[in-house]
């Protein structure tokens, strides 16, 4: 047993958890337990009714069906919605009050949090749960007028931006899923580039599950006012635990005139064990809005945990030359499995975007990419062009690519390619006999199939990143 | 170097090496020859280690049983194929590709890896002084290449590994002459006191720019017949047929 648990441990090295005393809220969801949150988060009354609007939008929806890989049902009652250490109860103003265990835990995740062992270069917000529990570069970032903090700050100091904002892309009527999240959600982080600026350094937000049977709402908005540009990068870990555990967030963009925003994401969730026990139900929704003319939003994903990755970065491409693009790296193994994609909703003129998917399936996993460019009839000279790679590895995995294609203009170009491949035992053979190990070899041949979009990632995230593909893969070649 | 006794292989219930005996001395350069289907790319696949093969007798390289090592393992002692068939990589760089053998190899005897920039430098030398050009190395790996620049590759893997002993496996198959001329620069400036080699060919061809000291004839999975390089020559002018 003791040998399995290590064995378990090697493989999937995020998964320890940190004991905390816990603030939870009531199991279950209802009213009581919004105002719970809200309460909790010191929240204005705008912000609680408009959950509670959502709250009530949701009694009306039923979960959607339509996605390949199935589950068992969601008890929705049996759940935490609100979990946070004790210690945060009024949260600490100074990273070095924070509670020792928790900063230990981020120097476990790779993430130190103090000032003096701080990323160069890298602005980071850690949310614990349900809360934010440190954002650093806070100050230097104001400096130029750059909002960095957690959502539940920003409600309280910027409640313009957030009001007008907030649901803008994402409605409260959404889809389940995302009803959901704007009923009960408890953190993220909000970014907000004035107008100019050229954020000088890489933000980016790091989700830690920590609690059992407790569910992660987080909501996360960007906003880069005219002709400002900012990257961000997500990533996300989580314990081993024997449960499946829900994590459905929000993530809203937006881009007015000639801005960019580059969001990236490495998440890397517990996938559930080598049985298929476990692992975390990643039901995001993502959602970037070209509002202005040139604007430009590129989402890039490398999803290599969870036991279900199910989620459509996308982009509506209202302004005038906007540009929308989809770099994705989607690896299933074991019984993983995903059903993701993106969407580019082109409805200006002379709007372009570029979808590249690369999904790798080893072990008995299942990996779909699920497509949608939809052509308005007013986004003269729209252009798409869309490629989705798969690579397989054994006999018991499956790969599937279902593109949709909506084109109402006939201006327009569209230009759609799929390749399926598998690694050989010869190509294996022969990286074997220049003296590189199966799993070097493994690594290496996947590395280069997903060279494209590793590109696409921040460089200081491309090496971790690059790892990350190849241990995800361990074992999967016998 | 390298000493195999009565090496029996079968493959699918075929009997392909039927008691193959071979003894190849440190710094020497055996070539065997065989008319096709002899069981010569099984004897370099047996070798390598490739799986798959159901084998008895014995292969001694360096004082071990080369026969219970691994593919890798072979590699990191200095075993090297050149294949008849070059794989095709794609996304991989030559270089990339190559810099990670190399340093697996250094990694396994304990040396210290190279960076990228040592690595260059390293490889930038051997394309020049095989005369290939540098543009190859920032292909992706036989993707796209032609049949001579697949096994000119090869070529070039070889002299940047630097190994002990190499099997080129019918490398000279399909050849123009320059090709052929590179494919023999790269395997004679290898040569030396302390490299062996073991060239599988068909053809004599190729022997008139690389020197033998042994040729072997393998017909059936065994050999038949080894003498010095004028048993190339006999073959060339008699055919296989007369071995028979």
């Amino acid at each position: 047993m003791r040998e399995k648990e290590l064995s378990k441990l090697k493989e999937y090295k995020y998964g320890f958890s940190t004991d905390v005393e816990n603030i939870k809220a009531p199991k279950g969801l209802n009213k009581k337990v919004i105002q719970f949150i809200s309460n909790i988060k010191k929240e204005p009354k705008w912000m609680l009714d408009w959950r509670l609007k959502a709250y009530e939008r949701l009694q009306q929806l039923k979960e959607p069906n339509w996605q390949k890989p199935k589950y068992p049902k969601i008890n929705y009652q049996d759940l935490y919605y609100y979990s946070a250490p004790k210690s945060f109860k009024d949260k600490p103003k100074d990273i070095n009050d924070l509670d020792p265990k928790l900063l230990e835990t981020y120097k476990k995740l790779g993430i130190p949090l103090q000032e003096q062992k701080r990323l160069n270069g890298i602005a980071v917000d850690a949310v614990f749960d349900s809360v934010s529990v440190a954002t650093t570069f806070k100050e230097k970032l104001n400096e130029q007028g750059i909002i960095f903090c957690s959502m539940s700050e920003a409600i309280q100091k910027f409640p313009d931006l957030v009001k007008k904002y907030l649901g803008s892309v994402i409605p409260i009527t959404d889809h389940y899923f995302a009803t959901l999240n704007s009923a009960v959600f408890t953190d993220g982080s909000f970014v907000y580039i004035p107008e100019g600026v050229r954020c000088p350094m890489e933000l980016s937000t790091y989700f830690r599950i920590n609690a059992s049977q407790t569910g992660q709402f987080e909501r996360t908005l960007i906003i880069a006012d005219k002709g400002s540009y900012v990257s961000y990068l997500e990533g996300c870990t989580a314990p081993m635990r024997d449960e499946n555990q829900l994590h459905a967030a929000n993530v809203e963009l937006i881009a007015l005139d000639d801005a960019e925003i580059k969001y990236s994401t490495v998440q890397n969730w517990y996938p559930g064990d080598e049985d298929g026990n476990g692992g975390i139900y990643n039901f995001v929704t993502k959602r970037g809005l070209c509002k202005g003319k040139n604007s430009k939003i590129s989402w890039t994903q490398v999803e290599t945990g969870s036991a279900i990755t199910w989620k459509y970065p996308s982009c509506i491409l209202k302004g005038d030359n906007s540009i929308g693009e989809f770099y994705s790296i989607a690896i299933t193994n074991n019984w993983q499995k995903a059903d993701t994609g993106t969407k580019m909703i082109h409805l200006g003129k002379n709007t372009k975007s570029k979808i590249i998917s690369k999904g790798i399936s080893a072990g008995h996993a299942d990996n779909t990419y699920r497509g949608l460019v939809d052509i308005s009839h007013k986004a003269n000279n729209a252009n798409n062009f869309t490629q989705c790679d798969s690579l397989l590895m054994g006999n018991s995995c499956g790969a599937h690519t279902i593109p949709y294609i909506k084109n109402k203009n006939s201006s327009s170009n569209v230009a759609h390619e799929a390749t399926t491949s598998k690694i050989s035992d010869e190509q294996l053979y022969y990286c074997n006999q220049r003296g590189l190990n199966q799993e070097e070899a493994v690594g290496l041949i996947v590395n280069g199939f997903c060279k494209e979009v590793l590109q696409q990632l921040p460089m200081e995230f491309a090496v971790e990143a690059q790892k990350l593909v190849g241990i995800s893969l361990e074992g999967s070649v016998g | 170097m390298l000493k195999i006794e009565n090496l029996k292989a079968k493959i699918d219930e075929r009997h392909v090496l039927r008691g193959l005996n071979l003894e190849i001395k440190t710094g020497e350069l055996h070539a065997i020859m065989g008319p096709n289907g002899s069981g010569k790319s099984t004897l370099s696949n047996v070798l390598s280690g490739k799986k798959g093969y159901e084998i008895s007798g014995r292969i001694t390289y360096e004082n071990q049983n080369l026969l219970e090592l691994g593919i890798e393992e072979r590699a990191h002692k200095g075993i090297f194929l050149a294949f008849q068939y070059p794989l095709e990589i794609p996304g991989v760089n030559t270089n990339i590709f190559l810099k990670s053998a190399l340093n697996a190899i250094k990694k396994s005897k304990g040396e210290k890896e190279l960076d990228a920039i040592e690595f260059l430098k390293i490889v930038k030398e051997k394309a020049l002084k095989l005369n290939l050009g540098e543009e190859m190395l920032s292909r992706q790996l036989n993707v796209g290449f032609s049949g001579g620049e697949k096994k000119k590759n090869e070529i070039l893997q070889m002299s940047v590994l630097n190994p002990k002993f190499s099997i080129l496996d019918e490398t000279d198959s399909g050849l123009d002459i320059d090709a052929l001329r590179i494919v023999s620069d790269g395997v004679n400036s290898l040569r030396n006191k302390k490299n062996s080699f073991l060239i599988i060919t068909h053809y004599q061809r190729l022997l008139n720019y690389i020197k033998p000291d042994f040729v072997h004839v393998l017909i059936n999975g065994k050999i038949i017949k080894s003498g010095g390089p004028e048993l190339a020559i006999e073959l060339e002018k008699k055919g296989y047929e007369s071995f028979n």
